[in-house]
């Protein structure tokens, strides 16, 4: 194909990704380093209230945004502040100090380090949890009647399709305060259960929706791959004696393997990115992710204002981490590449 | 099977076991919100399972369905969907003028669900009402249901509007995207060259970014858009921020490096010698592209599309932020119920608002099991 025609098939796509990603991408490396704050002036107001014999009048110095007189609103200025939000980001003064004093954990009482930390664990915990399960139920669907199947993969589907937001709001009310599954629990063990009043318990249940939530995806994948299963291999591992784990152990997951890196990869990534759970368990106050750190500062606060800068600094400091979880598998992809594919 | 793989009885009954475990958990809190929110909140929010699902306090309120009505429901429910598998295809082939069958299940699906609904929520409940008047204990309400959390949600809250604005949505970014999409992903599965793999390379690291991290590099342009656009437009640039047709192209441009992978490894299935026939044939390339590939290419591109579908559906962090109020799409207006969240009588609502968002996707699972499957094990299985 020659590169002209090639140009015109892949440009629109090209143009689309090239305007609402890599130019939001390089205007919020800039906004990172920017702060754009209204204009004030300082202004003398004479405030007169009526009194007795004479009104009593009080002049005070008042700041106030400067409005534009032509557009009707406030005038702003753009400065260059350097790392300044990256600064307010980390916090690194108070992450030192606590260092210094001995209180590693006080670190997490900052917001920034608080979703960095979730949000590594919630990946790293997940992981395997997904894998096992995914593989746990591809082999027993394997193993189950055909006329089974059909009916159990709509099932499974069910959670993976499901909006995250809805499918963790669903796991939320069975475990709300009067819901049945607390219900349940607190009669099972004569306690009273507040599943919601504490981090590791939300937590929990976080790890438990993502789970749910993408067991599914794994399960098909490795469904599809069970059915390419060399039998041959298999039978001869049955000749050489290989018991039932043996041929799982040395047959079957190394047939999987590369399945298992796609779903991790995959995984990774959009772990990397965990958000909806914070909304549909409303966690804020106990858990949150990096992605609901900048979600965060872009939500007009009680005053309409919008901590765009800060929300850039996070946003390039999340970058980061996208950069160090992909630098492996795309050096093993380049490779692979250059090994000649063609 | 030979008898060396045969399995013992244990490893059978465990293998079950499991099966049937998974499957419940993977069901359970979808139906249970199901349940939930036709009872009322007294029933709803009850210590024990069992008068959740019978719902004695909705019993009690009047609202409820006898064995008949159970019967008659269920009958109805039945003959419904087998009609829909074995008579509703022919019906479409029919009467579609050929080349428009698409269209035609259009057509056919939504007259199909206009029918279903005036009979077994118009005429049904008339039917069964008098029956239930007639046959004494047979007639009395065993089981607590009501609509009313449906009616409140749709018909007060006007949930119909976030409904609305969810199908332009996804209408839009499916609609757009597939066609963005479809001519790249063949460029791409067609193009052996470096610049190729880089192109996708590039897009595969922009698949991991965080949506929010574009989302803070679109906001202070989208709100400010009419001023900076003013030079160049006039006084028709419009403020992007809150509109519709801003959000679907983001969320296109979201979904670009998904679907020009999906679509690429779709493609490469086509064999090359297909179109390099036409070309001999004295096609050009787009000619090829029209002629020989659209015909053939549809189940790839269904497949994309539902992943499409689901993502411009399921988004909540995009629309949230960019849309204001009065444009708001069906997920993120749900978060507005927890704010108002104070009675049980809310929460229930918010419970009948999440049902009516997951049951177009119960309905599309149905419908399209076997693509989705295809779709998850395009990408996968090739590496």
């Amino acid at each position: 194909m020659k590169f002209k025609t090639f140009f015109w098939f892949v440009g629109p796509s090209l143009f689309m990704m090239l305007l609402f990603i890599a130019a939001p991408l390089i205007s919020v490396f800039i906004q990172s380093f920017q702060i754009t704050q209204p204009v004030m002036q300082q202004i003398e107001v004479e405030t007169c209230t009526p009194g007795f014999l004479t009104q009593t009048c009080t002049t005070e110095i008042k700041t106030v945004p400067i409005i534009d007189e032509e557009t009707g609103k406030t005038r702003t200025t753009t400065a260059w502040v350097g790392f300044q939000s990256y600064k307010n980001v980390l916090q690194m003064d108070k992450v030192w100090a606590a260092i210094g004093s001995g209180n590693v954990s006080d670190i997490l009482q900052i917001d920034f380090w608080k979703a960095l930390r979730f949000t590594l664990m919630f990946t790293l915990v997940t992981l395997p949890l997904v894998v096992g399960v995914g593989l746990a139920i591809a082999l027993a669907v394997n193993n189950a009647a055909k006329w089974l199947r059909g009916p159990v993969i709509f099932v499974s589907l069910l959670p993976f399709i499901i909006t995250p937001v809805i499918g963790s709001l669903s796991i939320y009310w069975l475990f709300v305060g009067d819901g049945i599954l607390t219900a349940t629990l607190e009669r099972w063990t004569g306690q009273d259960i507040a599943m919601f009043a504490q981090a590791w318990t939300i937590e929990l249940l976080m790890y438990f929706y993502r789970v749910w939530h993408v067991a599914p995806f794994a399960f098909v994948i490795f469904y599809a791959g069970l059915q390419t299963v060399n039998m041959d291999t298999l039978e001869s591992a049955i000749i050489d004696g290989a018991s039932r784990f043996e041929r799982l152990r040395y047959v079957i997951v190394p047939h999987l393997m590369p399945l298992i890196i796609f779903i991790a990869l995959i995984h990774l990534m959009d772990c990397y990115r965990v958000f909806d759970e914070i909304i549909g368990f409303r966690s804020q106050a106990h858990v949150i992710s990096l992605q609901w750190l900048t979600f965060d500062f872009l939500t007009p606060d009680d005053a309409g204002n919008r901590a765009i800068s800060r929300a850039a600094a996070s946003a390039m400091l999340t970058m980061i981490g996208i950069v160090i979880l992909l630098i492996l598998p795309l050096r093993r992809t380049w490779r692979d590449h250059k090994g000649g594919a063609h | 099977m030979s008898k060396a793989t045969a399995q013992p009885l244990s490893l059978k009954i465990f293998s079950g076991a499991f099966l049937a475990f998974w499957c419940l958990i993977a069901a359970f809190p979808i139906v249970w919100i199901a349940v939930m929110s036709v009872k009322s909140p007294r029933d709803a929010f009850a210590a024990s399972a069992w008068d959740v699902i019978t719902g004695p306090a909705t019993r009690a309120a009047g609202n409820g369905l006898s064995l008949i009505d159970i019967v008659l429901g269920l009958a109805v429910l039945y003959f419904a969907i087998r009609w829909a598998f074995t008579r509703l295809p022919g019906m479409v082939e029919q009467f579609s003028p050929p080349g428009f069958i698409a269209l035609g299940w259009l057509v056919g699906a939504a007259a199909y669900g206009l029918l279903f609904v005036l009979i077994f929520f118009g005429a049904l409940p008339n039917v069964s009402g008098a029956l239930n008047g007639i046959t004494g204990p047979l007639g009395a309400p065993i089981l607590g249901l009501t609509t009313e959390h449906y009616v409140a949600v749709w018909g007060e809250n006007q949930f119909y509007r976030n409904f609305m604005n969810s199908m332009i949505v996804t209408a839009g970014v499916v609609t757009i995207s597939l066609t963005v999409g479809t001519l790249a992903g063949y460029g791409l599965a067609r193009s052996g060259s470096d610049l190729a793999f880089w192109l996708l390379i590039i897009a595969l690291v922009f698949r991991a970014l965080p949506h929010s991290v574009l989302v803070a590099g679109y906001l202070p342009w989208f709100i400010n858009s009419a001023e900076l656009l003013r030079p160049i437009l006039g006084d028709l640039s419009p403020t992007l921020y809150g509109q519709p047709w801003a959000i679907i192209a983001v969320l296109v441009a979201i979904n670009q490096p998904f679907t020009i992978w999906m679509l690429r490894s779709f493609f490469q299935n086509i064999p090359a010698e297909l179109d390099e026939a036409a070309r001999v044939d004295g096609c050009s390339h787009f000619q090829a592209f029209r002629r020989v590939i659209m015909p053939v290419m549809w189940p790839g591109v269904i497949t994309t599309g539902l992943f499409s579908f689901l993502l411009g559906y399921n988004d909540f962090l995009v629309t949230a932020l960019l849309l204001d109020a009065q444009n708001q799409t069906m997920v993120p207006a749900i978060a507005g119920y927890f704010n108002r969240e104070t009675t049980t009588t809310d929460q229930v609502e918010a419970v009948a608002a999440a049902v009516s968002i997951t049951a177009p996707l119960f309905l599309l699972v149905m419908v399209f099991q076997r693509q989705i499957v295809s779709g998850l094990t395009a990408g996968a299985v090739k590496g």
